[in-house]
C-alpha cells in the first residue's frame, strides 16, 4: 500500500494513529491531580515533538544511514526559520510559500557546505560542518544583523510589506500565520469530567507534514538510493570497485537531511513567527545527534521517539521544583524527606541536562540500538522467545521478499 | 593485442623504484598468473591497472582505452572487476543486498538519483540476483548478514558480486591468502568452473604456485619490479631464472 510493504505500512498507520490522537495520549492524567504535570498535551510541546522529529528523520537519513556524522545541522534549521520569517514579512501570512522557500534555501546551503564538508570523512567532516554553523551563527549573531536581526533575532512588524497580505490587521495587530485563512493558532478544547484535550491546528499542521516526511523517509529507506548509501557506510572501498561513485550519493543525502532540517525551522517560525541565531547555536546540533542515537541510529521510528523523550524531558523535568518534591515525599518523617528530597534535586529543574546524560550513557551503553532496540528487547521477551536475529531492526530491508 | 597493454610502466615511491620498465600483454580470455617474491611489484602493479596508482610513465591500455588518470569507479565501468587479498562485501548489508549493488552499478552507472522506487520492485534484478547466488551455490544464505558469514562464504560473494557484472577482465588479488588448504583448492575449483562457463578474462596474482599452475594459461614472473620471463607454466616451472629468484626461495 502506497508503494510499501506491509511491515512498513503497518509502521507509518501506527505514527499516524499516535500522531492524530497524540492531544489525548499526552493528557493521561485529570487536570489539576498530582500527576498533571506529567501531561504534555498541550500545543506549544506537541509541536515541538512533531518538529524535532522531522529534524531527526531528516538527519538519520544522512548519519543512520550514511553514517557521516555531522555537527552543524542546526544551521539548516536557522537558514528555514530566517527564510520562513522574511517570507512572512514580505509575501504573505501563508505559511506554504514559506515552507517553500525555507526548504529551497537550506537545499542550497547544504549543497553548498555538504560540497566542501564532503571532501573528509569521519572525524574532519563532523568538525567541518560545525566549522560552517558556527560561521554561520557567528554572522548571523552580528555582521548579517540587517539580514537576521541580529541578538533580538528577526520578528515581524506592524510595517512590514507583506505583498500578498495586509501589513496590519483591523485592530492593528500583527497577523499570524494561517494556511489559507485557518489561522495556525486556533485551538479548540474539549473537557471530559476532569480531563481537558487541547487540539491545535498548528500542531495538526505539523503532524500532517511530519507524516508526509516519514513516508518518504520509509521510501528511501528502502530504495536502491537508500541501499547505496547503506553501503557507503558500509565499505566506501568495495562500492568505488564496483562502478559506483559515493561522492553524489553522499551530498544528496547531506542535501536531503538538510531541507529536512529546513522544512523544521520553517515549521518552527510557522508556529511563532521569530527566528534568531541561537537556533543555529551548536547545542541545538549536538541535540539532534542525541535525539538519533537515543532513538536508535539508522531505525524508521528512532529519530521521532528520540525526539519525542528529549524534548519531554526538557519540558516537564526542567519544570519539577524542590516544592513539588517535597509535596511528593511530604509522607517521609522530616529528616528523611529533606535528604531524599536533597538527593533528587540535582536531577530536576535545571538539573534535567544530568537526567538526559545519564539515560543517554545507559542506552549508549545497555542499548546500542537506542529505544527501538529496547522496544525490541520488551518485544521479544513478551513473546516469549528469544531469537538471535538481528535482522528485526527496522532499518535492515530485504530487497526480496 | 592482448585486452590488457601495460606498456613500459615505472612508477617510484620516493628513493624506492617498485616498477621499471615494466610490459605485460594479457589476451582475451585467458588466465593470466603474475608471480614473483615478496616486494617484486605486484600490488603495485596491480593498483596501476585499477586507477588507486598511478604510474610515473608508460601507459596502461584496456580494451583500446587507457585507464590511466581515471578513478576505480570509472575503471569497473570499463569492465574491469577486481577481487581482494582480504574479501571486501559490504558486511552491514545481506547477501542479497550485497548482489543487488552492482546489478545496480552494471544498469545505472556511477550515480542514479533513484530515492523513490522500491529495491523490491526490481523483479528482474532479483531474479538475476538469485541466479548468480545458485550458481555459487549461497542461494540458502541469501538473508544473511554478511558479515556473519565465513571467510571462504565472503570470498565466493565477493566473486559473486564481481561476475555479476559481466566484467570483461577479472582482476584476483592473491585470492587465497591465508587460506586452509581445503578452502584454497575450493576457490581453485571456483575459479576453474568461472572460466570454463564464461567468457571472461583472469589477471591472477598469487603466491601459491599450486593455485597458480593449476589456473594459469600464462605466467609472468616480476622480481624486483622488472617483469623476468612470461611464459606457459610448464616451461615456467622448469626455467633456471625462476627457480632462483622464486621457486628456490620458499618452495
Amino acid at each position: 500500500m502506497l508503494g510499501l510493504e506491509k511491515k512498513d505500512f503497518t509502521l507509518l498507520l501506527i505514527v499516524f494513529a499516535l500522531t492524530m490522537l497524540a492531544p489525548f495520549l499526552l493528557n493521561p492524567f485529570p487536570e489539576g491531580s498530582a500527576m498533571a504535570q506529567f501531561n504534555a498535551g498541550y500545543p506549544d510541546l506537541m509541536q515541538r515533538f512533531v518538529i524535532f522529529g522531522i529534524f531527526a528523520i531528516g538527519f538519520n537519513i544522512l548519519f543512520g544511514l550514511t553514517g557521516y556524522l555531522s555537527f552543524g545541522h542546526a544551521a539548516f534549521l536557522g537558514v528555514g526559520s530566517y527564510a520562513a520569517v522574511w517570507m512572512f514579512k514580505l509575501l504573505s501570512m501563508n505559511v506554504l510559500p514559506a515552507i517553500f522557500l525555507a526548504v529551497v534555501m537550506s537545499g542550497l546551503f547544504a549543497l553548498l557546505i555538504g560540497f566542501i564538508s564532503l571532501r573528509r570523512s569521519g572525524i574532519y567532516f563532523s568538525i567541518l560542518t560545525l566549522a560552517f554553523a558556527q560561521m554561520m551563527f557567528a554572522l548571523a549573531y552580528s555582521v548579517l544583523t540587517p539580514i537576521t536581526g541580529g541578538e533580538t533575532g528577526l520578528q515581524l512588524a506592524l510595517n512590514d510589506p507583506r505583498i500578498l497580505g495586509t501589513s496590519a490587521t483591523a485592530t492593528g495587530n500583527i497577523p499570524v500565520p494561517s494556511l489559507f485563512g485557518l489561522e495556525m493558532r486556533t485551538t479548540a478544547d474539549l473537557d471530559l469530567g476532569a480531563w481537558g484535550f487541547t487540539f491545535n491546528v498548528g500542531y495538526y499542521f505539523c503532524a500532517l507534514v511530519m507524516l508526509v516526511a516519514f513516508y518518504l523517509s520509509i521510501r528511501i529507506f528502502r530504495s536502491p538510493f537508500g541501499m547505496m548509501l547503506r553501503a557507503i557506510k558500509s565499505n566506501q572501498q568495495r562500492l568505488n570497485y564496483t562502478g559506483l561513485n559515493p561522492k553524489p550519493y553522499t551530498l544528496a543525502a547531506f542535501v536531503i537531511s538538510g531541507m529536512y532540517a529546513g522544512l523544521a525551522g520553517a515549521l518552527m517560525a510557522s508556529m511563532d513567527p521569530l527566528a534568531g541565531a541561537e537556533r543555529m547555536f551548536w547545542t541545538a546540533s549536538g541535540e539532534v545527534v542525541l535525539m538519533t542515537i537515543l532513538g536508535g541510529v539508522g531505525t524508521l521510528i528512532g529519530p521521532v521517539l528520540g525526539a519525542g523523550a528529549i524534548k519531554y524531558m526538557e519540558n516537564i523535568i526542567s519544570k519539577i521544583n524542590s516544592d513539588i518534591l517535597h509535596t511528593w515525599f511530604a509522607f517521609l518523617p522530616d529528616g528523611l524527606e529533606d535528604f531524599v528530597v536533597a538527593m533528587i534535586y540535582p536531577f530536576i529543574g535545571k538539573g534535567w541536562h544530568l537526567t538526559l546524560g545519564i539515560i543517554f550513557m545507559l542506552v549508549v551503553i545497555f542499548l546500542p540500538g537506542g529505544l527501538v532496540e529496547g522496544g525490541q528487547r520488551i518485544a521479544r521477551a513478551l513473546r516469549g522467545r528469544k531469537t538471535t536475529d538481528d535482522s528485526g531492526k527496522s532499518a535492515k530491508t530485504e530487497p526480496a521478499e | 593485442m592482448g585486452i590488457l597493454e601495460v606498456k613500459d610502466v615505472n612508477k617510484r615511491f620516493g628513493g624506492l623504484k617498485a616498477l621499471s620498465e615494466v610490459n605485460l600483454s594479457v589476451k582475451e580470455n585467458t588466465c593470466h598468473a603474475i608471480i614473483g617474491p615478496n616486494g617484486a611489484g605486484k600490488s603495485t602493479l596491480l593498483n596501476c591497472l585499477v586507477g588507486k596508482l598511478i604510474p610515473d610513465t608508460g601507459s596502461v591500455m584496456f580494451d583500446g582505452q587507457s585507464v590511466l588518470g581515471r578513478t576505480p569507479h570509472e575503471i569497473n565501468q570499463m569492465g574491469i572487476s577486481r577481487v581482494f587479498q582480504t574479501p571486501e562485501i559490504f558486511g552491514d548489508l545481506t547477501v542479497m543486498e550485497n548482489m543487488m549493488i552492482p546489478l545496480f552499478a552494471k544498469r545505472d552507472g556511477a550515480f542514479r538519483m533513484h530515492a523513490y522506487e522500491s529495491v523490491s520492485a526490481e523483479r528482474a534484478l532479483i531474479e538475476e540476483a538469485e541466479a548468480m547466488l545458485a550458481d555459487v551455490k549461497m542461494l540458502d544464505k541469501r538473508n544473511m548478514h554478511s558479515a556473519s558469514m565465513s571467510r571462504g562464504d565472503k570470498r565466493r560473494l565477493e566473486m559473486a558480486m564481481c561476475l555479476i557484472q559481466k566484467p570483461k577482465l577479472l582482476l584476483l588479488d592473491e585470492p587465497t591468502a591465508g587460506m586452509a588448504r581445503a578452502d584454497t583448492n575450493n576457490t581453485i575449483d571456483l575459479l576453474k568452473e568461472i572460466k570454463s562457463k564464461r567468457d571472461i578474462t583472469i589477471a591472477i596474482i598469487e603466491h601459491d604456485m599450486h593455485v597458480v599452475f593449476s589456473l594459469a594459461d600464462r605466467i609472468t614472473v616480476l622480481a624486483q619490479g622488472t617483469p623476468l620471463v612470461e611464459d606457459t607454466p610448464e616451461k615456467i616451472k622448469g626455467h633456471p631464472k625462476v627457480q632462483e629468484a622464486y621457486l628456490g626461495e620458499a618452495h
